[in-house]
């Protein structure tokens, strides 16, 4: 019974503003601004996570290089290393590379005569620490330089910050897009809402004669905006996660370990569907705050 | 209250008298002037010096040639402009300094018939009708029985889904009275409201006002129709001449006659 009213009343409200049935150009505003945000964040959120993850890896990964131009000290200097390096409880593993491995990395630049043994190519370990974080990874690399001078130890961390900046600047590149898509957004309701004021200037004329307040005609206009915003909140938010879904499996097809990580989590697919709420939300706010500052000039 | 002003309209003709009931000063003017227009755009007083009284439950017809002022006194008094000069007391309270906030509250005890109708055009008669008893939040369900009931007083109980534009003038102009009158005003101020339909439609929507205003509501109807002024027993009547009352003294002339 109460919903039979409310439902009539609704529908009353409904008909003041002349409202056509279909969908109009605030529904299609609405679902394309939704969906450019929705790709921006899933950006956004993709990279984030791909540059956390990119940090938990790297800090946790170091190569410690042996660099003799005598081999038997230089092997000597790697054995003790690699021991010192297995007995410390921070260290998972620690593996040294494989003479050949080396060789078949510097045939690029040497050719056949990489195969060199003679040649004072560095004794190299790859070390993963059990605990990824920086100063597990410091420690371990002074402990490790104060067994010989020779010994010289590069954190993978530093080769990759260049990566990690960029990532970090698309997130906060995706930011600013999702920032600048929601005051568009605004900016675009304010102006459908002045223009549905000038357009339904007569009538709201009329309500406030026959004694309307101001919030009784912004809630006109509000549920208004708010349906458009819903039906193309939906119709942009939807259309967006499912080409978020396919890049998603076009980027794990890959293969890479790099691009591996540009994945959204549980959380971020929340945070992505809880958009074309906000975008409801911000609509309607802009609608009522433009209608109620524009009838104050109403007497 | 709310009651009295919404209730429903059974015995409208039934010939219930209320005009002499109450007859407390419903409206005060006091020196009151009406300049359009600021600064160096501000033009010549359209109203000026309006000094005089409205007693709550008489009939009043407001006369006057064209730009004399009526539109602009009626508009003063259903708070759609504020004066330039002057003390305006509605109700007893002060209406030319009255919060923006306090406006809604005071204009649904007034209802208005305006020259031009000003139904809303997408509206069903229907619609048009409970829109003041919706804007007074009115439920869905009380609101039925009432407009029906104010279809069939203005005899357009057979046009209730009809649209303005397919309505005739005189038809359009008993949806706007119906819409003034449905919520019970306390005042009813109708602005030339039989200038578009024939004299027995004239006299039959004067008549609805008549019903109205023997219920207690304040009636005040300007009207370039000097035939009309005698129709209604004990009503009187406003002369306005270039936006001044023609008697100095203010007080209010019975009976009506046909200005010079």
């Amino acid at each position: 019974m109460m919903s039979r009213a409310i439902k009539a009343r609704s529908s009353a409200e409904r008909r003041v503003l002349d409202e056509a049935g279909g969908l109009r150009a605030m529904t299609w505003v609405m679902a394309i601004m939704l969906f450019l945000t929705m790709l921006a964040a899933a950006l956004g959120l993709a990279t984030a996570g791909a540059a956390r993850l990119l940090d938990r890896q790297l800090v946790g990964r170091l190569t410690v290089q042996v660099v003799d131009g005598d081999p038997v000290r230089r092997d000597a200097v790697a054995a003790r290393v690699l021991a010192a390096l297995r007995a410390m409880p921070a260290v998972a593993t620690a593996t040294p590379v494989d003479r050949a491995e080396l060789t078949r990395l510097l045939q690029p630049w040497l050719g056949s005569d990489g195969a060199d043994p003679q040649l004072p190519v560095p004794a190299m370990i790859d070390v993963d620490l059990a605990d990824h974080d920086g100063a597990a990874a410091a420690r371990v690399a002074a402990t490790v330089r104060r067994l010989s001078p020779i010994v010289r130890v590069d954190r993978h961390e530093s080769w990759m910050s260049p990566v990690n900046d960029v990532m970090r600047s698309l997130t906060f590149l995706a930011l600013a897009l999702v920032l600048l898509m929601a005051s568009a957004t605004a900016a675009v309701v304010v102006l459908a809402a002045r223009a549905g004021l000038q357009t339904h200037h007569a009538t709201i004329a009329v309500m406030h004669m026959l004694g309307s307040t101001d919030l009784q005609v912004a809630r006109l206009f509000q549920r208004r905006i708010a349906l458009d915003a819903t039906i193309g909140g939906v119709g942009g938010g939807v259309t967006a996660l499912l080409v978020i879904a396919f890049i998603g499996i076009r980027l794990h097809g890959l293969g890479s370990e790099l691009l591996g990580g540009v994945t959204l989590g549980g959380v971020d697919w929340v945070v992505l569907a809880l958009l074309p709420v906000a975008f409801v939300v911000l609509a309607t706010l802009a609608a009522r705050v433009t209608i109620v500052r524009a009838l104050r000039h109403i007497l | 209250m709310a009651k009295r002003r919404y209730g429903h309209w059974h015995g409208h003709q039934a010939g219930e008298s209320g005009r002499n009931h109450v007859m407390a000063n419903i409206v005060q003017f006091e020196n009151v002037g009406l300049r359009y227009g600021t600064g160096p755009d501000a033009g010549p007083e359209t109203l000026a010096d309006l000094s005089f009284t409205l007693r709550s439950g008489a009939f009043y017809f407001l006369t006057g040639a064209s730009g004399a002022g009526k539109t602009s006194l009626l508009k003063l008094l259903y708070l759609a402009q504020r004066p330039t000069r002057g003390v305006i007391r509605l109700f007893g309270e002060d209406a030319v300094v009255l919060s923006r906030d306090r406006l809604p509250g005071f204009r649904r005890r007034i209802g208005v018939v305006f020259q031009d109708f000003r139904l809303v055009p997408h509206l069903s008669t229907w619609d048009n009708i409970a829109l003041p008893l919706r804007v007074a939040g009115m439920p869905e369900v009380d609101i039925e029985q009432p407009v029906r009931e104010m279809l069939a007083w203005v005899g357009l109980g057979d046009r209730a889904d009809a649209r303005p534009a397919t309505l005739s003038g005189g038809e359009q102009q008993r949806v706007a009275i119906a819409r003034a009158v449905i919520a019970r005003p306390e005042i009813l101020v109708a602005d030339e409201p039989t200038g578009n339909v024939d004299p027995d439609m004239a006299e039959r929507l004067l008549h609805l006002f008549e019903s109205l205003n023997k219920l207690g509501t304040t009636v005040v109807v300007a009207t370039h129709d000097f035939h009309l002024l005698g129709r209604i027993p004990g009503a009187q009547m406003m002369r306005l001449d270039r936006g001044r009352l023609l008697d100095p003294t203010g007080s209010l002339r019975y009976p009506p006659t046909r200005p010079e």
